[in-house]
């Protein structure tokens, strides 16, 4: 091709086209998204409000109200936040149709078969144990992996899994650990799947970091779960 | 391309996705997020319409601003509309269904490398009117969600006995937990372009006989 | 903020979930190019090249939109980079090794379609990995792309010599070879636990 490209007309006028081009699109792509993420944004934030109430709910069986609460490091004690938000550094405390606290959903997350494993249980201050479990992200293996949501067996491990810490408060008086399935003789095991042994053994793993991590911490500021409290 | 004489018409447009130019099983295009969430065919349908959706809004995009875009600056404009409708879909979606949201992931937003779309914004929406391009990627589109809805069907039957929920079979079949697995998905599609393969090479030698005779 | 460690996210990324295999993500360039050994492994260095670039652009924009709550930007920026990065790594190689690029030809263009760097970019934004982390990602993945497109490549240049129905040839042949591979691959399951 030994004739100049076709493409070098006079520069002024094809410049002045190409960014009114990019510009012009640029901007009603801006504001079509703006726009339907402002529709949006409040169907979704119910939604997942919705969505983690319905998880507490299902962990604190006896709970009728919820409410979120954030850790301030700083005045070491437990603050509510006004609206009922999803977060990982977050506790989530369950009342009654009294007021009385039932107890508090925490969420944990561990390294599954597959991939993460995200699971919220319930520990109530009376029974100090873990009373219910509900897992909220797996992509373990269907038939397989996935037993660990629906085998009713594997379930029963978490209606009362203790959780009681030593005297002195500062960690758990026994660590959870997995058994053998069938092989579980003390309320701190948990009975294993048959088939699924990394995806039960993850759970089990979780549950004992999380519950090593926030329990002496929330026995210590039980107070600030009150209603009324803070 | 064609062999008729005049253009072809706007149902022509519209019917050649849905088979003779079927984007999966014929062009091989648009394969990537495909495989990946078509393990029911709930989940495979849902991909489907999102992407038609795009393709459709982008071709009407396209095409609609297609005297003012400059031929330098195609792509890149072509690139930002889709991935605007994208965005858009992506956000439609999570208000309408959480639950289908996690499903999907982040395959939702992979839509826009498709390179069906901006292939079909390149190849037609750039040269055709706001009504054919429309019908244009309302085929392919259509085309897409009949191919996706071929391979999650199968892997859904197959590998949980089930169908859109609904169980097939009684307690004693065993699940094909591979179908559900990345590899079954490899599997259902390869199986699926062979039969079409074969549909197609036996259309072919059928003509050949007919011309000759 | 994710706890994982370093040794676990590049195994998770090359074996356990690997991009091709376990993700479907680069599917087009899996099945375009995985024709000859020596053209996939310049291939996989080059998606490689581009993944830990773009990862690093990845992170620094969502930094950005965080700091704006622009989140509803984060697709199109993304893109953005994407392609530029490309851009660039092609004038890069064209200048450094004109060779190489010949050899790749069409190809390293079709890397900014390639949905395993736009996925990558994805998926270590929704894990909140930290820098470190979402560089080892990028290798992980890079490596895991190479390797799965080094099989491939290696199977199809045994098969070239065998034959083959004609029903089967070109695509279909090509996924069942994945689908095997993926299968293998699932053996690495559970390594990093």
């Amino acid at each position: 091709m030994s004739q100049p490209l076709p493409m070098f007309q006079p520069v002024q006028a094809t410049t002045w086209q190409m960014y009114r081009a990019m510009v012009g699109v640029g901007l009603l792509c801006g504001l079509l998204i703006v726009t339907v993420y402002q529709i949006t944004l409040p169907v979704i934030k119910r939604n997942e409000a919705i969505a983690l109430e319905r998880a507490i709910f299902q962990v604190l069986p006896d709970a009728r109200a919820s409410a979120s609460f954030q850790f301030n490091e700083e005045e070491n004690r437990f603050e509510a936040l006004e609206e009922t938000t999803e977060g990982g550094r977050l506790v989530y405390a369950g009342y009654d149709d009294a007021g009385q606290l039932v107890g508090l959903a925490i969420e944990a997350e561990g390294m599954g078969y597959a991939d993460v494993i995200r699971v919220l249980y319930g520990y109530s201050f009376a029974e100090d144990a873990i009373i219910g479990i509900r897992v909220l992200a797996s992509k373990e293996t269907p038939g397989l992996g996935d037993r660990i949501e629906t085998d009713e067996a594997f379930l029963q491990n978490f209606v009362r899994l203790d959780a009681s810490l030593k005297p002195d408060g500062t960690e758990l008086a026994h660590p959870i650990i997995l058994v053998k399935p069938g092989k579980k003789t003390n309320p701190w095991e948990v009975d294993g799947i048959t088939g699924a042994t990394i995806s039960s053994s993850a759970i089990a793993d979780m549950l004992d970091r999380s519950t090593s991590f926030w329990i002496p911490l929330v026995q210590r500021r039980a107070d600030d779960f009150k209603k009324g409290a803070s | 391309m064609s062999m008729h004489d005049q253009p072809p018409s706007g149902t022509d447009e519209f019917i050649k996705g849905i088979w003779k130019e079927n984007p999966v099983f014929v062009q091989a295009l648009g394969m990537c997020p495909v495989l990946a969430v078509t393990n029911t065919a709930m989940n495979a349908i849902a991909m489907g319409l999102a992407t038609m959706f795009v393709l459709v809004m982008s071709n009407i995009t396209v095409s609609t601003l297609r005297r003012v875009i400059p031929r330098q600056v195609r792509i890149a404009t072509y690139i930002l509309i889709i991935a605007t409708f994208v965005t858009i879909v992506e956000y439609v979606i999570q208000a309408i269904s959480l639950d289908l949201h996690k499903a999907l992931g982040a395959f939702i937003s992979l839509i826009v490398v498709n390179c069906l779309i901006l292939g079909r914004a390149e190849a037609f929406a750039s040269k055709n009117t706001v009504v054919r391009s429309a019908l244009d990627g309302l085929g392919s589109g259509i085309g897409f969600v009949f191919a996706l809805f071929c391979l999650g069907a199968v892997r859904e039957i197959f590998g949980a006995g089930e169908l859109f929920g609904v169980e097939l079979f009684h307690d004693g079949f065993q699940d094909w937990v591979v179908m559900v697995l990345p590899s079954g998905g490899f599997f259902t599609l390869a199986a699926w372009l062979l039969v079409f393969n074969a549909l197609r090479q036996r259309r072919e030698a059928a003509q050949a006989r007919e011309v000759a005779i | 903020m994710n706890n994982d460690p370093l040794w676990a996210i590049f195994l998770n990324a090359c074996l356990i979930n690997n991009f091709v295999l376990a993700y479907f993500l680069g599917i087009c360039p899996f099945l375009g190019v995985s024709g000859k050994v020596a053209t996939a492994t310049r291939m996989g260095g080059a998606v490689t090249f581009v993944m830990i670039v773009s990862s690093t652009c990845a992170y620094g924009i969502n930094m950005l939109l965080i700091a704006i709550d622009a989140p509803f930007l984060k697709l199109i920026s993304f893109i953005a980079v994407i392609a530029s990065t490309v851009q660039l790594v092609e004038m890069f190689i064209k200048k450094v090794s004109p060779a190489l690029f010949r050899a790749l030809g069409i190809f390293l263009p079709l890397i900014t379609t390639n949905c395993a760097i736009l996925g990558l970019a994805l998926f270590q934004t929704n894990k909140e990995y930290n820098f470190a982390q979402c560089l080892v990602y990028a290798l992980g993945a890079g490596a895991g792309f190479t390797l799965a497109l080094v099989l491939m490549a290696g199977l199809r240049e045994k098969l070239g010599l065998a034959s083959v129905p004609d029903v089967v040839k070109g695509a279909a042949l090509t996924l069942v070879l994945a689908g095997l591979l993926s299968i293998v691959f699932m053996g690495f399951a559970g390594l990093g636990a």
